[in-house]
């Protein structure tokens, strides 16, 4: 057996965080403690690249698989990734380290606490996009609740509490139906094992149940409409770096949940029940890209543009296209980007301004340019501007709509002219305009940590969407694999 | 010829329990003296239940009214083992409280006997009389801290409610016999069809006995008062050892002699398990004190192992052995805490004394907080596992609505650990709490929770040795 990378992925921040446990906490800026967590977090994400390009793009099946018996004869601890997971296994490691550098103002109290907590927190993220047995994703799936409902609770705004719970309990509710579906899963076929799984295939008339067993723990963590209302709520009170993992990657979660799992495992019942996919999913998108138009609060907007990001994601994912997955895939990649950018941004300025509110701002290009073209650049990505990552994603999901069903795309298309409305107004109401606070006056522009930071994630934001050919070789003989399966199974029965 | 080797347990335990009775009249405080024998005598008696008779798969004495077998063994190890913790962690308390008497050591043993005769009863007379030694043993450690007005009523209570279920039992013990000729469970097994529906009532009657005794919801009423009142101590022994006791006569009841008459009464231990589940999770909601708290999250719990005792099949009834086992060290480790929330030789036992508990206490809130997290259910801690088990046994059955119910009752439980959580995490901090806790309850405390959040590293060891219980 070959030295275990994918766990060493898993473990190697628990590590880190166990060591931090040990060391001495120290009010203020914990500087060891950052650095410790700094350093634990840039080399997960190296061995993360060095899985990148050791990965094999021409095999469709499942690489660096390690595979021990976990408890006799039920559980094999087995993990392994594929194309479409490698993905977000990196964008896992590289939006963590951001994070950690970010904590500079927004955490004041318990920072080697909260460090640890987003160590955790990053090793249960990898755990799930790594399993390859339901137990244990599940395991990893529902762990992470721990870590981010103390991420949200602690070091959260003023209604953190209700933000946590409804969190907390939301999650929960639909993930035991989810338990449920593992186990019965587990008595049909006599295994949990997913690469199993994907040969014997799950008789029909358990699928629907199955399906929507899996649905309604994927419905809320994605979040579709309606049980998205636990998302504003949680990223307006979460500190920066909490809402940054959450968009960024806890999000993404359900999305491959749906691509691996719903797709891979029922594929008759997701013929079945696309339609209320894509229901879901452009109401979802028409919906609350309204709402967004309406908010007062840059958190709260840039919450309900994830959904109907996500919303987006969902449609492509349940048009059963090449393109369609694809598009999804990269959406998703790029979302947790750009989210992630567009976090940073408002959480740069709240640190100077202690105010979320839009009004609060205006005319701020007079006085901090480097930012304002920085948070232009992230404005234009979610907007899905050709030249950026998120054009890209959405261009290839339209295009599978299109080919799927006409109608559905083209209301999807009428959303992207509404995300441009709200980000373009979002835009002009903070940045452009008369400055009139005089606070404003004395803001600093970028210090050499934030200006990192947004630069890292404008990179990748502008590779990919001048050259996403990387993404797309990495995924396209997975999806390819995916689709052909999913083709099998369907003439089959 | 009787092998004596197998009753060897009980025979040392009791005559301990007369000898140090009269090492305790006639020398002169001996409390401490008798306190530390006693640990001993449990020692002594798990390590001869480990020699004799673990590896007996089933043997019978004194005309088949004693049953030794792997169930049996195994319990009366968690008996003890759950007698000796809450032995270990009591002293410090009931020194505050100026009761750290003799009685106390010998009135946990006597329980402790009277359980294992339960666990190896299988005669209804024999059960009967292990049944009520535990019990009267357990009046008087619930009126242990007479001078308070509480802990007197809380006695009171259990004793009137007790005796009125053991009433039922008794009945419906009689009913049986009437209708088998014989008090041998057994011979009752053999005797009993399902034709004769009025033997249905003696099934309930002792059914519902049962139920009182492990605070199944309806015949709960009595455990929140009970719990409340009593001294911490004697509340933890009331929620972990009796239980277990109870939960392998339960088994016992069912699988032994009425294992023919399944279809009357799976639907009650169905209903019993939902409305435990269920009323625990929502009526834990409202409370503010830690220990009526506690109450109804094991009315909760009891209702999860009864969920595995209700599919009839030997993974259910291994599944509740897993789930009780895991239980008992939750709540060792749950009122390890409680027991650490001392300020000046008072005890707190409210909710709101956890506020803020992070900031003075940051190890001893993060124990807490596995804990809860644990108790609520969530991977990868112990408790989670407990769930899983019990419902993979539930759903091999088909049983459906049951394990629905049980999972959406854990999410309305979660929220009240969440509560605490985030009293204890999200609020702001009160005085601090002294730090001079005794040795062993540090010990059992960090034990419990080192068990708890490592049990997901080696799960099989618990299934390998519950997998050798086959009642059926």
């Amino acid at each position: 057996m070959n030295f275990p990378i994918l766990s060493s992925l898993i473990l190697l921040p628990i590590v880190g965080a166990l060591f931090l446990f040990f060391t001495k906490d120290k009010d203020g800026n914990n500087l060891t403690a950052k650095y410790v967590a700094l350093f634990t977090t840039v080399v997960n994400f190296l061995i993360s690249i060095y899985l990148w390009i050791s990965f094999d793009q021409l095999s469709s099946s499942f690489q660096f698989i390690e595979d021990r018996t976990w408890i006799d004869g039920f559980i094999d601890y087995k993990v392994g990734v594929d194309g479409i997971s490698i993905l977000f296994i990196i964008l896992t490691t590289f939006i963590t380290p951001l994070c950690i550098i970010s904590v500079n103002n927004s955490v004041k109290n318990r920072l080697r606490d909260f460090l640890i907590a987003i160590l955790i927190m990053e090793s249960f993220m990898i755990g799930v996009f790594c399993a390859l047995d339901l137990v244990v994703f599940y395991l990893f799936f529902e762990a992470g609740l721990i870590p981010m409902f103390l991420i949200i609770g602690i070091w959260g705004g003023e209604r953190r509490v209700y933000s946590a719970f409804k969190f907390f309990l939301y999650t929960l509710l639909g993930s035991v139906l989810m338990l449920v579906a593992i186990i019965s899963i587990y008595w049909i076929t006599g295994t949990t094992d997913v690469v199993q799984l994907y040969d014997i295939g799950i008789d029909v008339k358990y699928q629907n149940l199955l399906w929507l067993a899996f649905f309604s723990s994927f419905a809320v963590k994605t979040p579709m409409w309606p049980v998205h209302t636990w998302l504003p709520d949680a990223h307006v009170e979460a500190p920066t770096a909490g809402s940054v993992l959450l968009a960024a990657i806890l999000l993404k979660m359900a999305g491959y949940g749906f691509i691996r799992f719903s797709l891979g495992l029922f594929p008759v019942a997701s013929e079945v029940f696309t339609p209320l996919i894509y229901t879901l999913s452009v109401i979802a998108i028409i919906f609350t890209s309204l709402i967004a138009l309406m908010q007062e609060d840059m958190k709260k907007l840039i919450a309900y543009s994830s959904v109907a990001h996500m919303g987006f994601v969902t449609l492509g994912i349940f048009t059963l296209q090449q393109q369609g997955i694809e598009g999804s895939i990269i959406q998703m990649i790029s979302h947790g980007l750009v989210s992630a950018a567009l976090f940073l941004t408002v959480g740069v300025i709240y640190d100077r301004m202690h105010s979320r509110l839009i009004s609060t701002y205006g005319g701020l290009v007079s006085v901090i340019p480097k930012y304002s073209i920085l948070f232009m650049l992230f404005a234009l990505a979610s907007l899905g501007l050709p030249g950026t990552s998120g054009f890209i994603g959405e261009f290839l999901i339209l295009m599978g709509a299109f080919k799927d069903n006409f109608l559905v795309a083209v209301i999807a298309s009428i959303g992207v002219i509404l995300g441009a409305a709200y980000m373009l107004w979002l835009y002009k109401r903070v940045v452009f305009g008369k400055l009139i606070n005089e606070d404003l006056k004395k803001i600093l522009d970028l210090n050499r940590s934030e200006y990192f930071i947004l630069s890292c994630l404008a990179a990748p934001i502008l590779f990919f969407g001048f050259y996403p050919d990387p993404l797309i070789n990495t995924i396209e003989v997975s999806v390819t694999d995916l689709i052909n399966m999913h083709n099998t199974n369907i003439a089959s029965k | 010829m009787v092998n004596l080797n197998l009753v060897l347990p009980e025979i040392f335990i009791s005559l301990s329990i007369m000898f140090l009775l009269i090492l305790g009249v006639f020398k002169k405080d001996s409390s401490k003296i008798i306190f530390n024998l006693s640990l001993f005598v449990i020692l002594i008696t798990a390590i001869i239940i480990i020699n004799e008779t673990f590896s007996v798969s089933r043997e019978t004495l004194f005309n088949e009214s004693v049953v030794v077998d792997s169930m049996s063994s195994l319990m009366k190890i968690i008996t003890l083992v759950g007698g000796f913790l809450v032995l270990v962690i009591s002293s410090s308390y009931l020194k505050t409280f100026k009761i750290y008497n003799i009685e106390y050591p010998v009135l946990i043993l006597c329980s402790i006997l009277g359980m294992m005769v339960m666990i190896s009863s299988n005669d209804l007379i024999v059960f009967y009389m292990g049944l009520e030694l535990q019990s009267l043993a357990l009046y008087v450690l619930a009126t242990y801290n007479r001078d308070q007005l509480k802990s007197s009523e809380a006695g009171l209570k259990y004793f009137v409610l007790s005796a009125l279920s053991s009433g039922l039992l008794l009945y419906g013990c009689s009913l049986v016999y009437g209708f088998s000729g014989s008090t041998n469970f057994d011979i009752i097994s053999n005797q009993l069809n399902s034709e004769e529906y009025v033997l249905t009532f003696g099934i309930v009657f002792i059914l519902v006995g049962l139920a009182f005794k492990i605070s199944a919801v309806p015949f709960h009423m009595w455990a929140p008062d009970v719990y409340e009142g009593s001294p911490t101590t004697v509340t933890l022994f009331f929620t972990i050892v009796p239980k277990i006791a109870a939960l392998t006569v339960f088994i016992r009841f069912l699988y032994v002699p009425f294992l023919n008459l399944i279809d009357q009464w799976q639907m009650i231990i169905v209903f019993l398990s939902i409305a435990s589940m269920v009323f625990g999770a929502v009526a834990a909601i409202g409370q503010t004190n830690i220990k009526r708290l506690v109450a109804y999250s094991s009315i909760g719990h009891v209702g999860y192992t009864l969920a595995g005792l209700a599919t009839a099949s030997n993974e259910g009834i291994q599944s509740s052995i897993i789930y009780i086992s895991i239980y008992v060290f939750m709540n060792l480790a749950l009122f390890s805490c409680l027991l650490m929330l001392r300020r000046n030789d008072q005890y707190y036992e409210n909710i709101d004394d956890l506020s803020g508990l992070s900031k003075n206490h940051p190890l001893l809130s993060l124990c807490l907080l596995l804990i809860l997290f644990s108790l609520a259910g969530i991977p990868p801690l112990a408790g989670f596992f407990a769930k899983f088990y019990v419902f993979k046994a539930v759903l091999e059955q088909s049983m459906y609505f049951l394990a629905i119910v049980g999972l959406l009752s854990t999410v309305v439980a979660a929220f009240y650990y969440l509560r605490i959580i985030k009293i204890m995490y999200f609020d702001k901090e009160k005085e601090k709490y002294d730090t001079d806790h005794s040795l062993w309850l540090k010990f059992s405390l960090s034990v419990s929770t080192i068990l708890i959040l490592f049990y997901f590293i080696f799960p099989s060891q618990l299934i390998e040795v519950v997998s050798r219980i086959n009642i059926i």
